[in-house]
This record gives C-alpha cells, sequence and structure tokens, in this order.
C-alpha cells in the first residue's frame, strides 16, 4: 500500500517502523512519529469533519495546539476520547479515529442542509431563535442545541487509566523549547538554577525544526539536541516534552499537563496515562512561540486549506505533502520559506504575495529558483466542496479593495499565512495587560504582575538572533537574582534569512454579486457577516461581541481566530485595535482530559476513609455501614434478610429492653490540660463549669458568637487541671479550631492547652436496662453501684489488664455507660463485650437504632441543631447560665431570639399511628391550601418508636409546645406525601429521665 | 493557589491552611457590659474592601496556629504575614 502524499527522504518519523491504524473504518498505515494527521495527510485523505454549526466539510488547517478543525473521536488502549485534536495524537498501532459532527457519514452529512439554510443561521442564532415559547425549552430547544452542539461523545464507561497529580518547586520553569526557551534554560542551568523545561509536542526544538538556519555552523535542529542531550546531563534540570503548561495562577503557580503514556504501545499497569503537575516557580520564562494568523477569504474553509508554516511542517517534520499542486497566499515573507521547501521537494507552487512587487533575500531566492511569483495578489474564493479544485485569485487594485483582474487557477491546496501572532495566553493569565505591538499587528505582554518574562516570538520578536539573544539574557539575569552565580556565556552565531516588512492585510475584500461565506473562526462558524451582524445590531464591546458571536469561543480559544475578529470589529467601528481591546485569555490554553483534573482521587480515594478500631469486627457480622464524614460507621448490623428498618428495630428494642453495645469512637475528643482550663470551659460553655469536681462528667452546650448553638457533648474532669471533651462526630474538627481561636487570639492570657484525642481512644456505649449488670461482670473488680458510679460519674480502671476509661453518660436515654481504651485495645474491648454480654441479651447496635432511641427521647442532634437554632428552640434554656459570661451570651438576648411565636422543638406522631413521616416534610394548616402554602415549621428527625411501636418525629415548629394537642399536616411534596399529625412534647419517652439515673 | 508563609512554618501552600475572615475585629471583653450595637458591630458587620485586607487564617494541615496575612483581595498579592501576637502596619 503506497502513500501518495509521502516524501521518500524528508522528516523526522520512523520510517523503519510502520503503525496501521483506522479512519471511519477504512485501514491503513502511518509511520512511528506520525500524528494522526500527518498520516492521514500522506494517505490523501483532507475531509476529517464537519462544521460545527453548518456542517460544511473541515479538513486540517494547522499541525500542533492551532488547529481549529480536525477534532476526531479516536479509540486507544480500551478506550475512546472525544474531541482529540488530530494533530496533536500521535499514532498508536491499532488506533481507531472517527469523525464527529456528521450523520451518517462525513462524506454524506444530513446536517449540510444547515448550510444551504445558512441565511437563518446569523450570529445570535442561538438567543434569537430559542427564546419564545418558554414552554418549547425542555422538550424541543434543548435537545436540539444538545445534539447540535454535540462534537464527539463521552464515554460512558469507567476509566481504567491511571491518573495522577505532582507538586514541584524550581527556581525557573520555561514553557517551550524553541531557541529563546532553549537558551534561557541552558543560561539558568549554567548559574546553577534548579530548571524545567517543559515541550508540549514529542519533539525539542520548535521552529528550529522547521526553519532553514543555521547556529555556530549547525543546524537548527542539531543545535536544539546539542542543547537538550546537555540539559537532560544536568542534576539540576528536569526536561519534559508532551507536557503542556496550561495555566498561570496567583503566586507563580503554574500548571502542567503531561502526556505521559498515551503514544506508547506497551507501559507498565503502575504507568500513568496522563500527569498532572503543580508547578510553583520562582520566576517563569514563557517562551511559547507564535502561532500564524491566516487571511480571510471565500470559502477559506475548504479542506485543502492550510497554514503555511503547517504546510512546512508537514514536509520537514513528517516528510508529507499537503499537496502537490499549492498556492501560497501571504502578506509577508515568511510563507516564502513554505514555497521554497515545495520547491525543494520538486513540486511547483505559486504565490500570491498582498504586496506590491519589491525584494528581500527570500523573495530574491524564490525568483532565483524559478518560482512564480505574483505580487499584489490574492484568493478571492476557494472552489470544492470536499477538497479544494481551483481557485478565484484576483490582482488587487492599489487601494487593495478591488480588483484590476480575476482568474481561476488549478491547485490542489492553499497555504495561506496573514503573519504571526504571539502566544500570550500564560502572561495574560498571569495578569499582564497586554500591549498592541503596531510593528507586529498583534498583543504581546506589558507589565507583569507576576514573576514571568516574554522571551523570543512568545514576546513579538520573530528572528532567530534577538530570540536566542533575548532567552540566553533572561534566562541568565534571572537565574542569578536566584543563585547568586553567573557564568559567562557567549552568544553563538546565527544564520537566518532576513525578512521584508509584513502587509497589514487580513481580509481579501468580495467582487460584487459574490457572497461566499469567509470565515474567521473555524470552530465556531463565526463568518466575516456574522460579526458585521453583532455590530449592526448595537453590540459594541469586545466581549459582547465574542460571546454574541461565539467568536474564540470554542475549545482551541481563537488562537487563529482573535486578531481576525479584532481587526474586523476594528475596521468597521473605524478604531484602532488597541482601543477595541481583546478579550481575556483563560486556562486551560488546551483542553485536558477530566481523569488528569481528577488524579487519583476517585472511588476509595476520593477521600480518606477513617475506620475505627473495631472496623474488621463490623464487617465480619455483617454490618452495613454508613459514612459519618470520612468515619465509617455501622448504621445496623444485617440478620439473615433484615432490611434496614426491621433490623434497627430489633436493635433499638434490644436495647430498651436488654443491652446493647454502640461503637463511638468517631465522636470528637479533645484532651484540654492547664490551670486555666475551668475558666475556659466556663467561657466556652454556656452552663457553669467552675465547680465540677474532679471524677465528674457535664453535658455542655457550646454557642457560636451570634447566638446560634454550635455544639454539644460531655466533658469530664479527669484531674485538677485536665479535662476530656466529647464532641459530636461532624463537628470535632470545627470544635479545635475554635477553642483554639480563643486560646490563641482572644485570651492568649488563658493558661490552657488543647489537643485532639479522637484517634487515641477506642469508644464503645454500654446501654439498656441490663447494662450496669454487664458492666459489673466487666470489671469485677470495682463497685459499679449507683451510688459509687453515680449518673454522670467516672472512674478509671483496669478493663481486663488494660488501662480504661468508664463514663457514666447516655445518648439513648437508657442506663447507659461509655467505656474508653487505648486504640490498639479497641478490638479487645469490643470482643470481650460481645463475650460477656452473651447472658444479658447484648447484642451490637448502629446508627439507625442510636438515632431511634435518641429520637424517642428527644436528644437533639444534627438535624435539630443545623445552624439555625438558639438553645431554647430546642429546649436547651436549662443549660444556659444567667449569671456568667459566655461565647454568644450577648446575642441571645436579640428580639428576634425573644419572641414567642419563634419556631421550637416539639413531638409529631401521625394521627393513623402508622404512616412514616419523611424528614424535611413541611408542616401545614390545611393540606389543600393555595401555593404558596403557609409553612409552619418542618420535620427534622423521624423514627419509629420501639418504646411506643408507632412513628415518631421531631419537628422545629412555629409557637412550639403552644401547639401541644393541636393536630396539622406534613406535607412531603418530593414523596409525594400528605400525613395528618398531632403535636406531642418531645420527649415521648421516659419525660423525667428517671432511666439514665435509675 | 496562593502561597502563604506561616511565620511558624514557611512558605506553604493555600491548601494546608483555612481562612479566618478579618485580623483586626476585637471581641468585647468578657465579663463586661457591651452596648447592642457594639456587639452587632463585632457579630455582624465587617468591611469587604478592594485592596489590603488584613485578615487570620489557621494552618490547620500544619502547626495549627492562627496566623495574621495582610493580602490584596483584588490581586491576591500578600504583603506581610505575622504571628497574632505581632502587629501588621
Ligand atoms: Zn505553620
Amino acid at each position: 500500500m503506497s502513500q501518495p502524499f509521502r516524501l521518500n527522504k524528508e522528516g523526522l518519523i520512523n520510517r523503519k517502523k510502520k503503525i496501521s491504524f483506522t479512519f471511519n473504518g477504512k485501514k491503513l498505515f502511518g509511520y512511528e512519529g506520525d500524528t494522526i494527521a500527518s498520516a492521514l495527510i500522506a494517505n490523501g485523505i483532507h475531509l476529517v469533519g464537519r462544521s460545527f454549526k453548518y456542517h460544511r466539510p473541515r479538513g486540517f488547517f494547522g499541525a500542533g495546539v492551532e488547529e481549529p478543525n480536525a477534532k476526531l473521536q479516536v479509540e486507544f488502549n480500551g478506550h475512546s476520547e472525544p474531541n482529540v485534536n488530530a494533530t496533536e495524537m500521535e499514532l498508536v498501532e491499532g488506533l481507531s479515529a472517527t469523525s464527529q459532527n456528521c450523520w451518517p457519514s462525513v462524506n454524506f452529512d444530513i446536517g449540510a442542509i444547515n448550510n444551504f439554510l445558512k441565511m437563518f443561521f446569523p450570529a445570535g442564532f442561538y438567543y434569537k431563535t430559542f427564546m419564545w415559547p418558554k414552554s418549547f425549552w425542555y422538550k424541543i430547544y434543548e435537545p436540539f442545541i444538545r445534539k447540535a452542539a454535540g462534537l464527539g461523545v463521552a464515554s460512558i464507561e469507567k476509566d481504567k487509566e491511571r491518573y495522577e497529580h505532582k507538586f514541584e518547586y524550581c527556581d525557573l520553569l520555561v514553557t517551550g523549547s524553541g531557541p529563546s526557551g532553549l537558551a534561557s534554560a541552558y543560561a539558568a542551568a549554567k548559574n546553577g538554577a534548579k530548571v524545567i523545561l517543559a515541550e508540549d509536542k514529542p519533539r525539542f526544538g520548535g521552529t528550529l525544526l522547521t526553519d532553514d538556519v543555521s547556529i555556530d555552523n549547525l543546524s537548527g535542529k542539531d543545535w536544539a539536541e546539542k542543547i537538550i542531550t546537555e540539559l537532560k546531563s544536568m542534576p539540576n534540570v528536569t526536561v519534559k516534552n508532551r507536557s503542556q503548561v496550561f495555566g498561570y495562577y496567583d503566586h507563580n503557580m503554574l500548571v502542567m499537563f503531561e502526556r505521559v503514556s498515551d503514544h506508547l504501545e506497551k507501559k507498565s499497569k503502575f504507568t500513568p496515562r496522563q500527569r498532572l503537575w503543580y508547578i510553583r516557580a520562582k520566576e517563569t520564562i514563557l517562551s511559547t512561540g507564535s502561532i500564524e494568523r491566516p487571511i480571510v477569504f471565500g470559502n477559506n474553509d475548504t479542506p485543502g486549506i492550510f497554514l503555511s508554516a503547517a504546510a512546512k511542517e508537514y514536509m520537514k517534520v513528517y516528510g508529507v505533502l499537503v499537496g502537490k499542486k499549492p498556492l501560497i497566499f501571504t502578506n509577508n515573507d515568511s510563507a516564502y520559506e513554505t514555497a521554497l521547501e515545495f520547491k525543494k521537494n520538486n513540486v511547483e507552487p505559486i504565490i500570491l504575495d498582498t504586496r506590491e512587487e519589491h525584494s528581500s533575500e527570500l523573495i530574491d531566492e524564490a525568483k532565483s529558483k524559478g518560482i512564480d511569483i505574483r505580487f499584489s495578489h490574492g484568493v478571492i474564493v476557494a472552489n470544492g466542496y470536499k477538497k479544494v479544485k481551483s481557485a478565484k485569485i484576483g490582482k488587487l487594485n492599489k487601494d487593495k479593495n478591488s480588483f484590476e483582474k480575476i482568474e481561476t487557477v488549478d491547485c490542489d491546496c492553499i497555504c495561506v499565512s496573514g503573519f504571526w501572532t504571539p502566544s500570550v495566553h500564560l502572561a495574560s493569565q498571569s495578569g499582564n495587560k497586554l500591549k498592541y505591538e503596531e510593528k507586529i499587528d498583534a498583543f504581546i505582554p506589558d507589565k507583569k504582575k507576576q514573576h514571568e518574562t516574554s522571551v523570543g516570538a512568545a514576546n513579538g520578536s520573530f528572528t532567530l538572533e534577538e530570540s536566542l539573544k533575548h532567552g540566553f539574557e533572561n534566562g541568565s539575569n534571572l537565574s542569578a537574582k536566584i543563585t547568586e552565580t553567573k557564568t559567562e556565556i557567549s552568544i553563538p552565531n546565527v544564520n537566518e534569512k532576513k525578512y521584508g516588512a509584513h502587509d497589514k492585510f487580513w481580509c481579501m475584500p468580495l467582487p460584487k454579486n459574490e457572497n461566499p461565506k469567509r470565515f474567521v473562526d473555524f470552530q465556531n462558524d463565526v463568518s466575516v457577516s456574522d460579526i458585521e451582524i453583532a455590530l449592526r445590531e448595537g453590540y459594541r464591546s469586545i466581549e459582547h461581541v465574542k460571546r454574541y458571536t461565539t467568536l474564540g469561543m470554542a475549545t482551541d480559544q481563537g488562537r487563529t481566530s482573535n486578531l481576525n475578529g479584532l481587526q474586523l470589529v476594528s475596521n468597521i467601528e473605524n478604531k484602532i485595535v488597541p482601543e477595541v481591546g481583546h478579550t481575556t485569555f483563560r486556562p486551560p490554553f488546551t483542553p485536558i482530559t477530566i481523569g488528569t483534573i481528577v488524579g487519583r482521587e476517585v472511588g476509595m480515594e476520593y477521600m480518606p476513609t477513617r475506620k475505627t478500631p473495631m472496623h474488621e469486627w463490623h464487617e465480619k457480622n455483617n454490618a452495613v455501614f454508613v459514612d459519618a464524614g470520612a468515619w465509617k460507621r455501622p448504621r445496623y448490623y444485617k440478620q439473615g434478610s433484615e432490611t434496614l428498618f426491621e433490623a434497627s428495630k430489633r436493635e433499638a428494642k434490644n436495647v430498651r429492653e436488654n443491652v446493647g453495645i454502640c461503637d463511638v469512637t468517631t465522636l470528637g475528643k479533645i484532651d484540654i490540660k492547664g490551670p486555666d482550663a475551668a475558666e475556659f470551659l466556663n467561657r466556652v460553655y454556656t452552663n457553669a463549669w467552675m465547680k465540677l469536681p474532679v471524677g465528674k462528667a457535664r453535658y455542655g452546650l457550646m454557642l457560636r458568637e451570634d447566638g446560634i448553638v454550635m455544639d454539644d457533648g460531655t466533658t469530664t474532669r479527669i484531674s485538677e487541671n485536665h479535662y476530656h471533651m466529647t464532641t459530636t462526630t461532624a463537628q470535632a474538627a470545627n470544635v479545635l479550631s475554635h477553642l483554639e481561636y480563643y486560646l490563641q487570639i482572644v485570651w492568649p492570657e488563658l493558661n490552657v492547652n488543647v489537643v485532639s484525642t479522637t484517634e487515641q481512644w477506642a469508644g464503645a456505649a454500654i446501654a439498656g436496662p441490663k447494662s450496669r449488670d454487664m458492666l459489673s461482670k466487666l470489671y469485677p473488680e470495682l463497685d459499679v453501684s449507683n451510688d459509687a458510679l453515680p449518673f454522670m460519674g467516672y472512674k478509671e480502671a483496669e478493663f481486663f489488664g488494660v488501662p480504661s476509661r468508664i463514663f457514666r453518660i447516655s445518648f439513648s436515654g437508657e442506663l447507659a455507660y461509655e467505656i474508653n481504651v487505648k486504640s490498639d485495645h479497641g478490638m479487645f474491648m469490643w470482643e470481650k463485650m460481645m463475650e460477656v454480654g452473651k447472658e444479658f441479651g447484648n447484642q451490637p447496635y448502629g446508627t439507625e437504632a442510636l438515632s431511634t432511641l435518641r429520637i424517642e427521647m428527644g436528644h437533639v442532634a444534627g438535624p435539630e441543631l443545623d445552624g439555625r437554632t438558639i438553645p431554647s428552640d430546642v429546649s436547651l434554656n436549662g443549660l444556659v447560665s444567667k449569671k456568667k459570661d459566655f461565647i454568644g451570651k450577648n446575642s441571645l438576648g436579640r428580639e428576634a431570639f425573644n419572641v414567642e411565636s419563634r419556631q421550637k422543638i416539639v413531638g409529631l406522631i401521625p394521627i393513623d399511628r402508622k404512616s412514616s413521616i419523611p424528614e424535611g416534610s413541611h408542616i401545614v394548616q390545611d393540606q389543600n391550601a393555595k401555593l404558596p402554602n403557609p409553612k409552619l415549621g418542618h420535620v427534622s428527625s423521624s423514627c419509629w418508636s420501639v418504646e411506643n411501636n408507632n412513628p415518631f418525629s421531631l419537628a422545629i415548629m412555629k409557637d412550639g409546645k403552644n401547639m401541644i394537642g393541636k393536630k396539622f399536616f406534613v406535607v412531603s411534596p418530593l414523596k409525594n406525601k400528605s400525613i395528618e399529625v398531632e403535636v406531642i412534647s418531645s420527649h415521648y419517652v421516659d419525660p423525667e429521665g428517671k432511666r439514665v439515673r435509675s | 493557589m496562593l502561597y502563604i508563609k506561616c511565620p511558624y512554618c514557611g512558605l506553604r501552600a493555600q491548601k494546608e491552611f483555612s481562612y479566618g475572615g478579618d485580623a483586626t475585629v476585637k471581641r468585647p471583653n468578657i465579663n463586661e457590659e457591651v452596648s447592642s450595637e457594639d456587639w452587632d458591630n463585632f457579630v455582624y458587620m465587617r468591611k469587604s474592601p478592594r485592596g489590603k485586607h488584613i485578615e487570620l487564617w489557621q494552618h490547620i494541615a500544619g502547626c495549627r496556629q492562627w496566623i495574621k496575612v495582610q493580602r490584596d483581595t483584588a490581586t491576591h498579592e500578600i504583603f506581610q504575614t505575622a504571628k497574632v501576637t505581632e502587629e501588621i502596619r
């Protein structure tokens, strides 16, 4: 199988290694080192996709990141990736690429009818067409837009690949390995600086690979290779290819996207596919080069039309001809190099130069080689639908707005050059306000906000000599400031061709009565007339024009279209370009995969998993877990075919009748020490703490300064100056920060230290009427009678030989204890409890049973302490001291907190004693009232009361206790339920609290 | 991501810190009478300046110290960081 457009020798590809792949099902081959684009062009394939809006046939336009058209769906290594840039993706064995945005095929696409209806698709089309009627949105407009806007198809399979994140620090980050980047990196490396050199492409060297230059008598390519080899050998230098620095963030942090292994046929199991680098650089060199911009003309999107530098790159890097009958359309000298390269490969180009006849080094060389040059000429319109066949060209009059002569010439490709646009994206992202450089008709970096320096073409210097000088100087000076070492480097001798001045010409006029589409933005199908319409309709700000026409808003970020768009606006508005200004550049510079952003933080690694020391036991005993922050807690222990409801009822009932144990390790624990600890607690909690004796626990309530309840828990006085505080599982971290805030900032005079001991202790609650009997078996030596260890008592004792703490505290409302042992002994404690508890009917219980027990007792928890309630809202005003000051006290006097009708806690039971009440339901007077139905409160927690064998809920309700005895409805539109309920006390079981004291 | 110099630990990534609001707010003294207005100002009223702002951050994933940071709210430039016991001028 021959490749009709492959040159015999040219190029940097490995001709020894053939790679087979398919395109739209057709079997083809290329070589190692090809991109999908170069391999397809070598095979004579140009039609690769359909355009976004009009479904026009599209081919390749560029040879790298600038490509606006050739986005393919690519399958390789077992996954399918949409919107892959064919000009960047390297060919790998077995790869299969297909065209996007076309149906049923790229050759015959039904959507292309849009092309013939283009008068109906003007600028602002989406805004105009899809506005009315509103009811059409969901069923008609939105599906249509989604379908039409579709580029590729995202895979719904789980991504099996591995992605990594890496954090790196360096003295100097160099973004781009063209001449100025290499020079900067080299100079800095010689000064001993820690350097990272990043190159987006697989090959280092940038334009040195394609320009006909020599440095110190070496070809550009050989010089680049020499420098790279030396840099790689230096321990202070990291050199990375296939690595795009795509974002410039605050404090000189740059983010780089490394394509680690997509180009590899085989890789180890642990090789990531892609890697995201967070690089904190002291200084950054932006050597991102420049991108050629096109000249706008009729049907300039026809397949076979290329940027001139891309055509040269295909020849010099890939050994591929983009055509055999080229037209070169230019306003500057650089395209002459492309023409000369064609000529060198025995292809006869015609040069159409918009400038009047003149002479320069390159023009003279082209002339001497016998190349057909036509000055004052340009392409008016390209002919051919799926591929360029000929072009109507015109000789321009002096005004460059009319034609002296028009003719048609045959061609199979058009290589266009409208001069060069510095890639200023990173500089702009860093906060650098760009300035317009008249000399090159483009923006370059101006005053810097961060530690960045643009060099070479990215800074508007388009000669090799200047780029190298600039690179060496800046690399040396910036690094010398950091390393305080300066190594002298002699700037090498350069041999390059001198360019003449370019023509400030960017758009071909149209002859009268001709109206072909002239595209400015290929990827988003924005044409000259779209921008004209936007301006006619009154859009003035370039940001508004951008959004209305979608100019520059596609994934290519308008790399080839921004400046031409600005030129058009400035011409029509009769303003100069700097007055029009430019739109904002935002990261990422190129699209990056979601996988890379996510990195390893998927599945189990999404967040850390905290397991209690007894976790394995729970697992072995059929615990069904629930997430409590990062913790895994047993929700219930499933027996046989039990449901959650059945199991939690069984577990809760067993606590009420016998005894149960619950893993409470996850509760926050804070150790508080110091002579002022009591005073500190007295300020932190709403109740009094100065008189708590050693060996006693107390329930405490803490508020925020605005009077809202922050957390609750028990704190025990372990010894004179030592307290053990517990917090809720959810608030543990916040409470610690809160305490540290007051100790470090507000009351530094208090001599107190706090430290989290949550993970140092394993905790188990023993609850139920038989818990004392069980405890006495666990501590045969200890007097655990009600007198010796009363409610809120505390003791330290050995638990079968290991030290332990016994707290007589209760969350379930039953007679209960909590045992803490060091974490390492947690499993031992638990297994011992299970063993000893057998004779008392002990069963483990999970969070669901725990909730049931606390709800029917009327104990508040997270759903009631929801950041909106003050102590009196949840019947905890008994804990609020009137005698002393504490955090948040002054707020409790606020008027709104003291109105009688304020929402307060109540209990609810369904009238039918059967219907369970969904949490979050609203309480209303009349379930049939007109919407919006006035809301009287909401259901905060619901359970099946095991004590009374019917549903019971806690609610926060207007007028609170005054409503007791009245009937209302709770409605849950979400669950489509409406239930009649009666308001009762929130303390449904044991309101006097006799059990905990028994 | 900001780069914040903890006065105890040195330059660390923003990820290690949590934000704590205006550092110039002073809590009324405990056990002292305070007018409703002064209290409300303390609890609720905060300036939202464009430009220099002295604020609290806590080095939660580091030394756990609360620190002062003088930052430009528009550009994120950090001019100075200090211990809470030190003054920022
Ligand atoms: Zn620190």
